[in-house]
């Protein structure tokens, strides 16, 4: 039982990590309609920043507590996420306006590049480490319950309520603020929205803004864990299979989806992987998804997809 | 001036159905080929044929296969890489298990495990379409990346997958030298594009531009969307799988998994949106594009006289390209192709445009 209990967990930390970036990428396609590809892009930008102001913060200034330089170095990330998302509805999604879907796709590929360029050349290309001071110790919990009791990280938990808080925080502000309704009334419906005075524009801003803060926190929760590298940028590639399970337009369907594939990949691994010569784990995901779309091809929870003639 | 079609009367159907029928464009492409089956290979020096021409070649193959799929049927593909590993690992058994195989022979049979492998993850196709295909292909590019990886038998158990060829022939002709390879890969090409092109002017191109411009409504009259969609996925793979073998047979010589890994796959995508979508032609520019511009990035700097470390280059080339894609969608997302016709279109007013 211990066992397969810590499997589970452990494959639900990492389901939540992708859940948190499946999450950017179903804002953004629910408000605009763009699959965007950059996604994994965005969280290896964001951590990269992350990682290397709060490394230069204390260089720079002499300030040397923790706490203070990492908000510091939290605030600039987004700030410079935010730039970012201007950009990229300044210079390429607002001149792609009304082109077809594989067109944008392709702009967000390209975006991706660029990302992965420019990102590695202003903030170096080596494996850097984010420190928020998460405790790094192990807990047993259950210990009465059974013996033994389970291995737990601390940190995993401290992340699990990160991303929890992140959550609601994005409920709060989707259901309760007058941005977060113009939010939601444009993922509805473009020209309904924009003729009742709501300005596309600067919501797809917003939009790429959320997402990109969302990347940055997925970013620095997974850097803290292993580390900030070029390969986080392939391991977002896993948050396509996630949209797909959950439905490419439901926000429920990111985190129910990301932790189905999480925990489904780790104990796949564990029970299935010896009999098939191990390192499943790369294409278990995308392998589920695709069955999963044979069954039912709008996802878990997506909107049923229906073709007008 | 000299491009002017005036006084080329068509008297027959078949004149009139010609794949060039300007007799200019014919001397044209007469010429071309002239030049690339006698003068390239006598002319040019080896780091030409090997760095240069053979991998553009070969990359148009592969990017005139995927083309057919996501030019002509609309099905996109994010799996081309893994396509192009079925094709290539499939040949090397052939040549391997089986004594005094051919070369033509295990590349063509690579292309047939390939249109089977094609076709049996095409199948999601008949369900899904649009994005939610693009990741269904994700599936089988990983899939793949680990099957040659991980299945022994695949890679005839050499260790991490990893397998070399030597001494190719054709027809007792030994293909080594690289304007031999160069030849082999011409013929093969111009066969296939041939080929290609004649399809998609058939019926069955017709069928997959039908499915592409409106599936409900090329079902309306008469045409099968799952014997359209399946035969796209098998002609296309069968090609992309041929490509895929020539690339590691006459282009790396030994090669693992690696060489087909997703990268790849999204470098054929760009050839092919860069190219032009649902054109023979386009899969050539933008595959002679995608070919040189990393050439032409790495030889800026030197020409200019600025150091930059190698390091620092492939970031650069990084964001080149993916500023230069962006600003290619922006300023014609039809591609190059659209740009090459328009041009034709100039030139035959030239010099006096109304």
């Amino acid at each position: 039982m211990g066992p397969f209990l810590e499997t589970l967990f452990g494959g639900l930390m990492v389901g939540m990590l992708y859940s948190l970036i499946a999450l950017g990428f179903v804002l953004i396609y629910k408000a605009s309609g763009v699959f965007n590809f950059a996604q994994g892009a965005m969280v290896l930008f964001a951590a990269l920043a992350m990682a290397r102001f709060a490394e230069w913060i204390p260089k720079l200034t002499g300030l040397n507590n923790k706490f203070i330089d990492n908000t510091i170095a939290f605030m600039l990330a987004v700030l410079v996420m935010i730039v970012l998302a201007w950009l990229i509805q300044k210079l390429v999604l607002g001149k792609l306006v009304n082109q077809e879907g594989i067109t944008l796709l392709m702009a967000t590929l390209g975006i991706t590049y660029f990302l992965e360029g420019s990102g590695q050349a202003l903030f170096g290309n080596d494996i850097y480490k984010i420190d928020i001071g998460m405790p790094k110790d192990p807990v047993f919990i259950f210990e009465k319950t059974f013996e033994g009791g389970l291995l737990i990280n601390k940190e995993d938990l401290y992340a699990a309520v990160i991303a929890a808080v992140l959550v609601a925080l994005l409920a709060l502000f989707f259901q309760k603020t007058a941005t977060g309704r113009a939010l939601r009334a444009v993922a509805d419906d473009h020209q309904a929205a924009q003729s009742i005075g709501i300005p596309l524009d600067r919501i797809w801003v917003i939009v790429w803004s959320v997402a990109g803060i969302v990347a940055l926190v997925a970013g620095v929760i997974w850097g803290s864990k292993l580390g900030v590298q070029f390969s986080l940028s392939l391991v977002a590639l896993k948050a396509l299979p996630v949209v797909i399970l959950g439905g490419l337009t439901s926000i429920p369907g990111a985190i129910i989806g990301g932790l189905i594939i999480g925990v489904g990949e780790k104990l796949s691994e564990i029970y299935l992987g010896p009999h098939l010569g191990g390192g499943i784990e790369i294409w278990f995901a995308y392998v589920l998804a695709l069955a999963f779309l044979l069954v039912r091809p709008q996802g878990l929870f997506g909107e049923k997809i229906i073709d007008r003639v | 001036m000299l491009y002017r079609e005036n006084g080329q009367f068509k008297t027959s159907y078949r004149g009139d159905q010609q794949i060039f029928p300007i007799v200019q464009d014919r001397i044209a492409i007469g010429l071309l080929l002239l030049v690339a089956f006698i003068a390239v290979p006598l002319a040019a020096d080896e780091y030409l044929l090997r760095a240069i021409l053979i991998p553009f070649l070969i990359l148009s193959l592969a990017a005139l296969g995927l083309n057919i799929l996501v030019g002509y049927c609309g099905q996109i593909s994010l799996g081309t890489g893994a396509f192009m590993a079925v094709g290539a690992y499939a040949a090397y058994n052939f040549m391997v298990r089986i004594d005094g195989m051919p070369l033509l022979a295990a590349l063509l049979l690579g292309g047939l495990t390939s249109t089977v492998v094609g076709v049996l993850f095409g199948i999601p196709s008949l369900r899904i379409k649009g994005l939610y295909l693009a990741v269904a292909t994700l599936a089988a590019q990983f899939f793949a990346d680990w099957a040659f990886l991980r299945v022994p038998y695949f890679t005839n158990n050499s260790s991490s997958g990893s397998v070399s060829v030597a001494s190719l022939s054709v027809f007792g002709i030994p293909i080594e030298s690289p304007a031999s390879r160069y030849v082999f890969c011409l013929a093969i090409v111009c066969v296939f594009a041939l080929l290609a092109k004649n399809l998609v002017r058939g019926h069955l191109g017709r069928e997959w531009m039908a499915i592409r411009d409106m599936d409900v409504a090329a079902e309306v009259i008469g045409i099968r969307p799952v014997y359209a969609k399946l035969t796209a996925f098998a002609v296309s793979s069968f090609i992309v799988g041929v490509a895929g073998a020539l690339w590691g047979f006459v282009y790396l010589g030994s090669w693992e998994p690696a060489a087909f890994s997703i990268d790849r796959s999204f470098q054929l995508l760009f050839m092919v949106i860069i190219g032009g979508l649902g054109s023979i032609m386009g899969s050539f520019f933008g595959a002679a594009f995608i070919v040189l511009l990393p050439l032409f990035l790495n030889s800026v700097p030197r020409w200019l006289g600025i150091p930059i470390s190698v390091v620092t280059a492939s970031h650069l080339e990084f964001m080149i390209f993916g500023a230069l894609i962006v600003f290619f969608l922006i300023v014609e997302p039809h591609g190059l192709a659209r740009l090459w016709s328009t041009g034709k279109e100039k030139l035959r007013l030239w010099p006096f445009p109304h």
